[in-house]
């Protein structure tokens, strides 16, 4: 690119001043003199042409329901957390003999500092709750199904970021299930045969968990993790404003145009219209989050667990370690697979599989229809027992195991893969009711 | 320039693309490789460091004065070491139990020890057993609980359960016995653990 000077170099001296001031080809208002400040800044970033695409040009299906709030939900408690994560980090110290004092110090000393750390910390698992119920919704209407396989496959990539964002989170107080949690779940990277031993002394950078792998999971907590977060809702968004919304009756509102307009007739634009609704239910649930933080933040030991109170210390486990509640199903999953010719690893990889499974799932799901208000009864009734498996193997998994409770673990991890793996035949056989022309 | 007269024949474009071919090629590869180098350097900082594989030197703990089945604890290379003072009744348990169908692994075949614990009490000398008091199925520290069938180890976590030579029993989560580290007994009533052997004298 040449500078201005430079042109002006090489041209004669009358026609300088004019070229640099001259009309650009695109001919906006921006580049002539005299214009606005905000034209001056639309010429060189197209603020204008974005709102309009993304927010006031974007055609959003104008049946959306509550359940279409959770999106939003999700991305509010993500600037919650960040913003609330930059104000702890001012005043914790991440180091094995001073981790705990610190988040004492934050909790008693700090003006207000109790208030952020319950604003993080219940943040985390309402992370989790609006995540989850975000997913219910795809499940329900069908958002996983083509053309928005990338939205969903770029979902559970921040889905799979959000969890080990919130196991490097979890180890930062340096409490006894802080401590314990850690040990446990790296060990689970110990029984990947042959490499296993050195791969888990590699992510610990030590012979068990110390203020080494303390200061490590810090940086991946603080920096790293966010920014892969960060960057993958950003590419959600994208992708989901490139193929537009579903909605809860799954019919494509793009099939429909006004020919004189080019809009979807079933469309109305994002901004005002959800940007209010959505700001709604950002109320509704912030009057939810602040009675949690104020009057229950650790909502029994689930959201903050007791063992968490003392400080680490690496020659006694607790009685009854259990992981945070958001880990429970896949946890319950990791202990209902039995040991198998001498080894342990079956149990992480049905773990593994539990999750990779969900990446497929635009492609195991046969069905005509998308929405589950035209599908057939074996739809609906195998996602009624997959929400009931999950949230059975959520309870299972946080209370200690008995011989009946490993067994009823099997029966409902053996019904999760069911409702996954037998989706393509029970989908395809289903009985839909053609789903309407245009949304009702 | 003795070469201009052999490609006076050749289409002078189709060189030029091979050369920008090569090239691209060339130093598309190059970057690759200096990337990979460079990420090789970052990962090697996440293994344990030169302080830490020093702070992880032998450790000493007395065995002097120990009650019958007492268990003292500490830290070698930050892992909790279990050195338990076996009484008579539990080493003839012990020993009548090598055959024992209970036991996933009687003979500690598919377990980690030196080969001098590789017998029957898993153990230097009869009366202490030495062992890694961390659970081979995922790292929690078992309980020990002196009054269950003679002495048990039980971990709380995933219910593995294991005798007092740190044999892990049948129907446990748990894939091996438990891991006995490195050490040996000094003349001053000390069990060394981190080393085989005491070091020759300077």
């Amino acid at each position: 690119m040449d500078t201005p000077d430079k042109r002006a170099a090489a041209t004669p001296a009358p026609q300088a001043a004019a070229s640099v001031g001259a009309p650009h080809p695109d001919a906006h208002p921006g580049f002539a003199r005299g214009g606005s400040i905000a034209d001056w800044v639309d010429a060189r970033i197209p603020y204008r042409a974005t709102v309009k695409k993304h927010l006031t040009e974007y055609y959003a299906p104008k049946n959306f329901n509550a359940w279409y709030s959770f999106g939003g939900i999700a991305l509010l408690v993500f600037v919650i957390q960040i913003v609330s994560g930059i104000f702890l980090t001012m005043s914790y110290n991440p180091s094995a003999e001073g981790a705990f004092a610190s988040v004492e110090y934050i909790m008693r000393d700090v003006y207000y500092g109790w208030l952020v750390r319950y604003i993080h910390s219940t943040g985390a698992s309402f992370f989790f709750i609006a995540v989850y119920l975000h997913m219910f919704r795809a499940l329900l209407y069908g958002s996983h199904r083509a053309p928005r396989e990338l939205v969903w496959i770029l979902g559970m990539l921040i889905f799979v970021a959000l969890m080990a964002e919130a196991f490097f989170g979890y180890l930062l107080p340096w409490g006894q299930t802080s401590y314990w949690g850690a040990q446990v779940i790296v060990n689970i990277f110990g029984t990947v045969p042959i490499i296993g031993e050195w791969l888990s002394e590699f992510i610990r950078g030590d012979y068990a968990i110390s203020g080494v792998t303390l200061n490590r999971f810090f940086a991946l907590h603080v920096a790293a993790i966010p920014l892969v977060l960060l960057v993958l809702v950003f590419l959600h968004l994208v992708a989901l404003h490139e193929v537009g919304s579903n909605n809860p009756d799954g019919v494509e509102i793009k099939a429909n145009k006004d020919p004189a307009t080019g809009h979807p007739r079933d469309g109305i634009p994002f901004h005002p219209y959800y940007t209010v609704k959505d700001i709604f239910y950002a109320v509704l649930f912030l009057i939810v989050f602040c009675m949690v933080v104020f009057f229950a933040p650790e909502m029994g030991g689930y959201f903050l667990e007791y063992a968490n109170y003392q400080p680490a210390n690496p020659l006694v486990t607790p009685e009854h370690i259990a992981p945070v509640w958001y880990f429970t199903p896949f946890y319950a999953i990791l202990r209902a697979v039995p040991p198998f010719l001498g080894s342990q690893v079956w149990g992480v990889i049905a773990m593994g599989l539990s999750i990779v499974l969900l990446f497929l799932l635009p492609w195991l799901d046969r069905g005509a229809v998308r929405s589950i208000r035209y599908r057939g009864w074996y739809y609906k009734t195998a996602l009624a027992l997959f929400v009931l498996s999950f949230m059975i193997l959520g309870v299972l998994g946080a209370v200690p195991a008995t011989e009946e409770r490993t067994i009823l673990a099997r029966i409902c991890t053996v019904v999760y893969f069911a409702f996954l793996l037998l989706m393509p035949w029970y989908t395809k056989i289903d009985k839909t009711l053609p789903p309407p022309e245009r949304v009702s | 320039m003795q070469d201009t007269h052999d490609n006076a024949n050749r289409d002078p474009h189709t060189e030029t693309q091979k050369r920008r071919k090569f090239l691209i090629g060339a130093s598309g590869g190059l970057g690759i490789t200096a990337g990979l180098l460079a990420l090789a350097g970052f990962l090697n900082t996440w293994r344990p460091s030169r302080k830490t594989k020093a702070e992880g030197a032998a450790v000493t703990i007395s065995v002097d004065g120990m009650a019958p089945s007492e268990l003292r604890k500490t830290v070698w290379r930050k892992k909790l070491i279990w050195v338990l003072a076996r009484n008579d009744e539990q080493i003839r348990r012990a020993q009548a139990a090598t055959n024992d169908a209970d036991l996933s692994d009687p003979a500690s075949d598919d377990s980690l020890q030196p080969d001098y614990c590789k017998n029957e009490l898993r153990s230097r000398k009869k009366e202490y057993f030495v062992a890694i008091g961390l659970c081979t199925h995922l790292g929690c520290s078992p309980k020990w609980n002196p009054d269950e069938d003679g002495g048990v180890f039980y971990c709380a976590c995933h219910g593995s359960r294991f005798d007092v030579a740190g044999r892990v029993f049948s129907g446990s989560p748990a894939p091996s016995n438990l891991v006995i580290p490195p050490h040996y007994f000094d003349d001053a009533g000390n069990v060394v653990i981190g080393a085989d052997e005491e070091p020759p004298a300077a």
